[in-house]
């Protein structure tokens, strides 16, 4: 059995210098209190593997917002200024990666592979520095695994054993993210007693997770 | 009729029935609209879901919006699923379909709209993915910005993917690249021959036959 931990409890365990998964697209599915634990304990030289870094003021923006990081590895930080200003003005580093291609490099990370290869960013700036593999003729990009030392994510409902089941396209990054990285930390809307979420609803099996924390406020 | 609504329009009549469909953000989203309910055309929205469709007005659901962050309703026999799963689907050749947006598109056809070297580096998100995979790329564009070409003889800005598009439509033309050049297929509303040259900076083919578009 998995009791919840208090945001406070949860997020002291996770030293400056992480490497961590945020889930989330857009904010959507972002484990929102966990994240303003990290804002409110400090915490600095942060590398985050995310979808995109949300908005100024809203999600994973608030981590930019504070300089907790370091190191971005998203597809996308158009809807951020913020993190374009600290990325030109040499604060930041942002990494990106092609949407598909950064899920299956978690993916890949989680699920013990080497890579994948990818006919995406063939000839185009996302090759710089990465092998061209032919397969039967076709040319595709080497694509490097992800891992992190933590993977901080959202599910609608958790039982006690930590099973997870999403919703709607809040699951986007989680379930991979929850296979890729060292320690899982969840935060949920609602626990259940173990047995309530149908075996085969199950999204992420429990014992995947290290860490459940309720949401404090719908979010 | 402004000139979002030509382009947006012309679109709608590429979509066949029972299609899956992804449309990016801004100019493209507005095709949904134009597209006859009675076709059963599936919208993908790559943050998840197959099925989007109406406007949730006062049913808003936090966990669900499309890539763009927007709140979005979906059609009942929807489904939703994961980011790798949904990157499979359009990298994977299931995805009839994709329309988006562009800074410019060449003369081979190659599409550029992810970044301005310097200037805009928003990032490519699905871009990239959806330009590679999809099976029939549309760009949907105005036909010049700030007084600028977009349909033009070679790149300014790094290509999105090195794939030839399967169509452009602006305002002012319906252009399909093929591998011998831009094949200018209708002028737009009141549009003259003259005047999409004019506009354009690359060279286009110009049949014997050249319609305008009937929208």
């Amino acid at each position: 059995m998995k009791h919840p931990l208090s945001v406070t409890e949860a997020i002291a365990l996770i030293p400056d210098g992480s490497t961590i998964m945020i889930g989330g697209f857009m904010g959507v599915g972002s484990p929102l209190n966990l994240i303003k634990e990290l804002v409110r304990q400090g915490k600095k030289s942060l590398c985050v593997i995310a979808n995109d870094t949300a908005q100024k003021g809203m999600a994973i923006g608030l981590l930019i917002d504070a300089h907790s990081v370091n190191k971005v590895i998203v597809s996308h930080i158009g809807t951020n200024p913020e993190t374009q200003r600290q990325m030109i003005a040499g604060e930041l580093e942002v990494e990106l990666s092609p949407q598909g291609t950064l899920a299956e490099r978690v993916r890949a990370g989680g699920y013990g592979l080497g890579g994948v290869l990818t006919p995406t960013g063939v000839n185009t700036l996302a090759a710089d520095g990465k092998q061209l593999i032919e397969v039967d003729g076709q040319s595709f990009l080497l694509e490097r695994p992800l891992k992190a030392d933590f993977a901080l994510i959202k599910a609608q409902q958790s039982d006690y054993f930590g099973n997870l089941r999403y919703r709607l396209t809040a699951q986007n990054f989680n379930p991979l993210m929850a296979m890729a990285a060292e320690h899982v930390i969840v935060e949920v809307e609602e626990m259940l007693p173990v047995g309530c979420i149908p075996p085969d609803d199950v999204h992420t099996p429990g014992v995947l997770v290290d860490m459940i924390v309720k949401s404090e406020a719908k979010a | 009729m402004n000139d979002k609504e030509i382009i947006a329009r012309r679109i709608a009549q590429e979509i066949l029935p029972g299609s899956l469909v992804n449309l990016g953000i801004g100019l493209p989203t507005m095709v949904a609209q134009y597209v006859d309910q009675a076709a059963s055309v599936f919208f993908q929205s790559e943050n998840g879901v197959i099925g989007v469709g109406g406007f949730p007005e006062g049913m808003e659901n936090p966990s669900l919006t499309d890539a763009g962050g927007s709140f979005i309703g979906v059609l009942p026999g929807a489904a939703a699923f994961d980011s790798a799963f949904s990157f499979g689907l359009i990298r994977g050749g299931h995805l009839d379909m994709t329309i988006l947006g562009g800074l410019q598109v060449d003369e081979q056809g190659h599409l550029a709209n992810w970044i301005i070297p310097g200037k805009m580096v928003p990032g490519m998100g699905g871009a990239m993915d959806l330009v590679t995979g999809a099976k029939r790329v549309i760009v949907a564009m105005t036909h010049n910005a700030k007084g600028k070409a977009k349909v033009v003889a070679s790149l300014a800005f790094p290509m999105t993917a090195d794939r030839r598009v399967d169509l452009i439509v602006t305002e002012k033309a319906v252009i399909q690249p093929t591998k011998n050049g831009l094949l200018l297929k209708e002028l737009g509303p009141g549009c003259t021959l003259e005047e999409v040259i004019s506009l354009t900076d690359a060279t286009l083919i110009i049949p014997d036959d050249l319609p305008h578009m009937q929208i």
